[in-house]
């Protein structure tokens, strides 16, 4: 998986700009737009790490963001973000260790239908159980945005905009984590396990361990996305959770491209804004979707980032 | 609520219809304008499914408020409406984001949805949030009217609590002593399992055993095969749609029905008799509308939106249709003014709404306060048969109404 | 617990079980010999089950339903396989995930397009219109039983199938070895295709089947498509024999547990896989690979 280089990198660092700046002319509506691409991002970043990191295909992924937007409601309300943040990861955390584990004892399509069959268990958990408030969803109370007791109070009006810059900065910070965590040994690693498992086993590599830690670590971030998306949207619903959620991201990712570590925040980008754009045409979205994803698959194997790719060579 | 409904299928509107409702122009210009708020159309956003499981009980709720619309010239309190349609699919992942599509990108002024109740969560949190005005006009769960009660957000349906009220009640008063209560177990199940519970503790009896599946699922025998052994005298459920017909031919082809008289909140056999065929024939259910009330206004009512849709009224176009006089109650109050907000308010909350249903009031918290009809399903039809709660108000437990 | 009410409970575990099965069966046959998943699968039981609507609308007879189902899935796989699916079994797993994805997206969008999104039940055939009483006090459609009859009778035909034919021979051989199929000479393409069509037409024969327990409705397959993958993990990838005892034990377990457990009985299923998958993780009744 390739780590954009210096000129992809100023190019991302500009498109984060202008990103930054949206507040300056963008209307309300437009930056909550925005924050959906944004928490799109994250999510689909996180997942890239197994599928385009390890090389494992995960249909459960969206549990890991359901129950990191669900610690919010779980916990204390109005608390500050700085214990709900971490709380967010850890829960996700744990559930995907606990998935890891099991669902690692299989390989390929056969780990795809565990994890598939263990999402959706846990989707049932916060659909059918007291724990998650039941199907309809929840509202939550924002998490309070103090750090080591400086608080900052956001008027009504301003708050799509701080919603932006803390979901940017996230994604960001994300990014730029997983982009040096590719470049150290786990890194190279998890790309030789992508490769061939057998040789880097054979190579002394306890692989089960680096993929647990991958899925443990994805499972996290995809806690942090799913986090941001509840304060953003203020709303929990155990849709959050369902499968189909999960095959949207590995669709961002696709579209964006399999090869790339930025393809999934491009993928994101691109599908938020083509979903926006189909609502004005038809309202047969599933349609919409079902054509653009065979049309990737069939025409654009290495998605928006290959173009781009192609064009340079 | 959760309801599906069979039928024909309902033709595909386009997704987002600005249909600018400026049909009485003519008329209009004729009529003595008020003093302000004259020049630009009034934008009330209906959310609601037009596609997905829900689409023709959207299809059938936007069709009555748009035939309220049409009786008024196109205009409610002396300014032109301009409906904005927006299809929410049922689908709640969208919800905060097609709820803030509506007020940000199309600027909506009112809101009427939805069906799903977890989608009109987000309708009520922007409602709340922002003060726009909100009439929902199916979702049931109770919470919008209880503990997220709020001046803005009103309901021209029911709440899930309300008809089973009334079918326990109407069963206690029978003399039934022993019952048990089926259903899914999610929100509006359970809402409604408390209403049964309360109604028949009312009328002298006791829900012995509640027996619940997780949503949606519909593989019912485990259940059933439980009921013999339970030594009730009734089964209350609560089911709608698709899971409605299958378990009402399921209890039936269990030799239960002769035995153990099943009943219901009025949904279970609301729209889906055609399929349900004779297991559904006899079974009492309680609802605030049903077939064969004669009133003038119904008749009429019936009459018009047959005319105007080809389709049968249902108790969804009822609902459709008192949102949208809930809404001109209030504007006519305050001329088509919004900035009146409380008197806009204090209009709606004080009105007389003449709905097919019979006329009805809204209590403290904003839920109609209305009869809930026992009915028997007979022929293809909800036939009513008697009341079985009048003036049936939701307890509205735990709305702090500000001021 | 009563005895009577213990022996309605095991009856709707088979019954449900069986069901499973063939949908289960094709699932596992069509990955253990292409290796390729299907998450289609389960919208190929919702288009059987809107064919029974459909041909039972026409006609008035769900006996029409049955075969037209068998051969028209047949057929359909075949086109799948020769259209779709064929170019797809070298590709990563992601582009076979999603493109079979777009397939649901596709299948719901035709459904809507051309039957609606109405909830729509068909008819149990006349014949079979009547319960037979189980216990004392407690009765079952006749329907019910037929079903669970005709699910027996497919699944021996399989066996029979399978182990008694040329084809079947080489299909077994394909599902537990893959590379066998070509050290043999056998014709690789023709064993997938006839593969594919097996598993659409079982698919859509049980969605046929099961329309007027179940009624139809959109995303009807969903539920069955997951619980399926839980069949195909507990019994073993490419095995029929798992896949047949793996649906009966998560019929009963399922069953049961609504019965006697209804608290835990959502999760019940996912225990038992989470069980298996920490003591034999190639499944119950996997085939021993070489």
């Amino acid at each position: 998986m390739l780590v954009a280089g210096r000129r992809g990198s100023l190019l991302l660092a500009l498109a984060a700009l202008l990103v930054a700046a949206l507040p300056l002319f963008a209307s309300n509506y437009h930056l909550q737009l925005a924050s959906t691409a944004l928490v799109a991002a994250m999510f689909a970043l996180s997942l890239q790490l197994v599928v385009g990191g390890a090389g494992m295909v995960s249909l459960g992924h969206a549990a890991f963001f359901g129950i990191g937007a669900y610690a919010i409601h779980l916990l204390p309300a109005g608390i500050s973000i700085a214990l709900t943040l971490p709380a967010a990861m850890a829960l996700a955390a744990i559930a995907a260790l606990a998935v890891g584990a099991l669902s690692l004892r299989t390989r390929g399509f056969f780990f795809l239908m565990t994890t598939l069959a263990f999402g959706q268990m846990l989707f049932f958990v916060f659909h059918d159980t007291p724990l998650g408030g039941g199907k309809d969803g929840v509202f939550i109370t924002r998490p309070a945005l103090e750090l080591f007791g400086l608080a900052w109070e956001i008027p009504r009006r301003q708050r799509a905009a701080a919603m932006l810059w803390i979901n940017l900065g996230l994604l960001a910070a994300m990014y730029v984590g997983l982009a040096l965590l590719m470049r150290t040994l786990f890194g190279r690693a998890l790309l030789g396990i992508r490769g061939n498992e057998d040789r880097m086993r054979a190579l002394g590599y306890d692989t089960r361990t680096v993929k647990l830690a991958a899925f443990v670590l994805a499972g996290a971030l995809a806690g942090v996305a799913g986090h941001c998306q509840a304060m953003t949207e203020a709303f929990v619903t155990p849709e959050m959770l369902a499968w189909h959620h999960g095959a949207e991201a590995l669709l961002m990712i696709l579209l964006g491209g399999l090869g790339a570590l930025h393809g999934p925040i491009l993928g994101a980008f691109a599908y938020v804004g083509l979903g926006e754009a189909s609502t004005l045409i038809t309202e047969r979205q599933r349609l919409v979707e079902g054509l653009v994803i065979l049309a990737v698959v069939l025409a654009l194997p290495r998605g928006l980032a290959g173009i781009g790719r192609g064009w340079r060579r | 609520m959760l309801e599906i409904r069979a039928g024909t299928a309902t033709a595909v509107l386009p997704r987002r219809r600005l249909a600018s409702l400026a049909a009485g122009a003519a008329v209009a210009a004729a009529l003595p304008r008020p003093a302000r708020a004259q020049g630009a159309p009034l934008r009330v956003g209906l959310m609601l499914p037009f596609s997905g499981t829900f689409a023709a009980l959207g299809e059938n709720i936007a069709a009555a408020i748009e035939l309220h619309l049409a009786e008024r010239g196109g205009r409610m309190g002396g300014r032109p409406l301009q409906i904005i349609r927006l299809d929410d699919e049922s689908n709640p992942a969208n919800a905060v984001q097609n709820a803030n599509r509506l007020v940000g990108r199309d600027r909506a002024e009112v809101l009427i949805g939805t069906v799903h109740s977890g989608v009109v969560m987000a309708l009520v949190q922007i409602s709340r949030e922002r003060g726009i005005p909100l009439i929902i006009p199916n979702a049931g769960n109770v919470a919008a009217t209880r503990e997220l009660c709020a001046p803005s957000i009103f309901r021209s349906s029911f709440s899930n609590w309300q008809p089973a009220y009334g079918m326990g009640l109407a069963l206690g008063r029978q003399g039934v002593k022993r019952a048990a209560w089926i259903t899914w177990d999610y929100a509006a199940g359970n809402e409604a399992g408390e209403g049964f519970r309360q109604g028949l503790a009312a009328g002298g009896g006791e829900v012995v055993r509640e027996l619940k599946l997780p949503f949606p699922e519909t593989n019912f025998q485990p259940l059933l095969a439980q009921i013999p052994g339970l030594n009730v005298e009734a089964v209350g459920s609560f089911f709608a749609g698709g899971g409605a017909v299958q378990f009402v031919r399921e209890y039936a082809a269990a030799g239960l029905k002769e035995r153990i008289p099943l009943c219901g909140s009025g949904f279970l056999t609301e729209g889906v008799l055609g399929p349900q065929g004779a297991a559904a024939e006899g079974i009492r259910t309680a609802l605030h509308y049903g077939d064969g009330l004669d009133s003038p206004k119904n008749t009429a009512f019936r009459e018009a939106f047959k005319a105007r849709t080809t389709r049968d009224a249902d108790v969804y176009a009822v609902q459709g249709y008192d949102a949208a006089q809930m809404l001109a109650a209030g504007l006519e109050a305050v001329r088509g003014d919004l900035g009146a907000e409380a008197a806009f308010v204090r209009a709606i909350r004080e009105a007389r709404i003449d709905s097919p249903r019979g006329a009805f009031t809204l209590s403290p918290s904003h839920n109609p306060v209305q009869n809930i009809y026992l009915r028997e399903a007979k022929g293809g039809q909800n036939r009513v048969v008697g009341i079985a709660a009048e003036a049936l108000a939701d307890p509205g437990t735990g709305c702090r109404m500000p001021a | 617990m009563d005895l009577s009410g213990l022996l309605a409970q095991l009856l709707n575990g088979m019954q449900y079980g069986l069901l499973l099965f063939l949908i289960s069966s094709g699932l596992t046959l069509i990955f253990g010999v292409m290796g390729v998943i299907n998450l289609a699968h389960g919208s190929l039981f919702m288009i059987g089950a809107y064919a029974a609507f459909v041909i039972t609308g026409w006609t008035g007879a769900l006996w029409l339903a049955l075969p037209a189902a068998l051969i028209g899935g047949a057929l359909f796989g075949a086109l799948l396989e020769r259209g779709l699916f064929r170019h797809f079994y070298r590709r990563e797993h992601l582009d076979q995930v999603l493109l079979t994805f777009a397939l649901i997206l596709l299948f719901e969008e035709a459904r809507s397009a051309l039957l609606g999104n109405d909830f729509h039940s068909v008819q149990v055939p006349a014949l079979l219109d009547f319960s037979v009483p189980v216990t004392p006090d407690f009765a079952y459609s006749a329907y019910r039983l037929a079903v669970l009859g005709a699910c027996v009778l497919v699944a021996l035909l399989m066996f029979l199938g399978l182990e008694r034919t040329r084809l079947g021979s080489a299909v077994r051989a394909a599902a537990e070895k893959p590379e066998m199929v070509e050290l043999l000479g056998l014709d690789a393409r023709r064993i997938h295709m006839a593969v594919f069509a097996l598993g659409t037409a079982l698919a859509m024969l049980a969605g046929a089947l099961a329309a007027p327990l179940q009624s139809v409705y959109p995303n009807m397959g969903d539920g069955f498509l997951i619980i399926s993958f839980v069949v195909v993990v507990v019994g073993g990838v490419g095995s029929v024999a798992g896949a047949f005892w793996g649906a009966l034990l998560i019929g009963l377990v399922d069953t049961l547990g609504k019965a006697y457990l209804p608290e835990v009985a959502g999760l019940a299923v996912y225990v038992l896989m989470a069980a298996v998958l920490l003591w034999r993780p190639s499944g119950l009744f996997a085939p021993a690979r070489g």
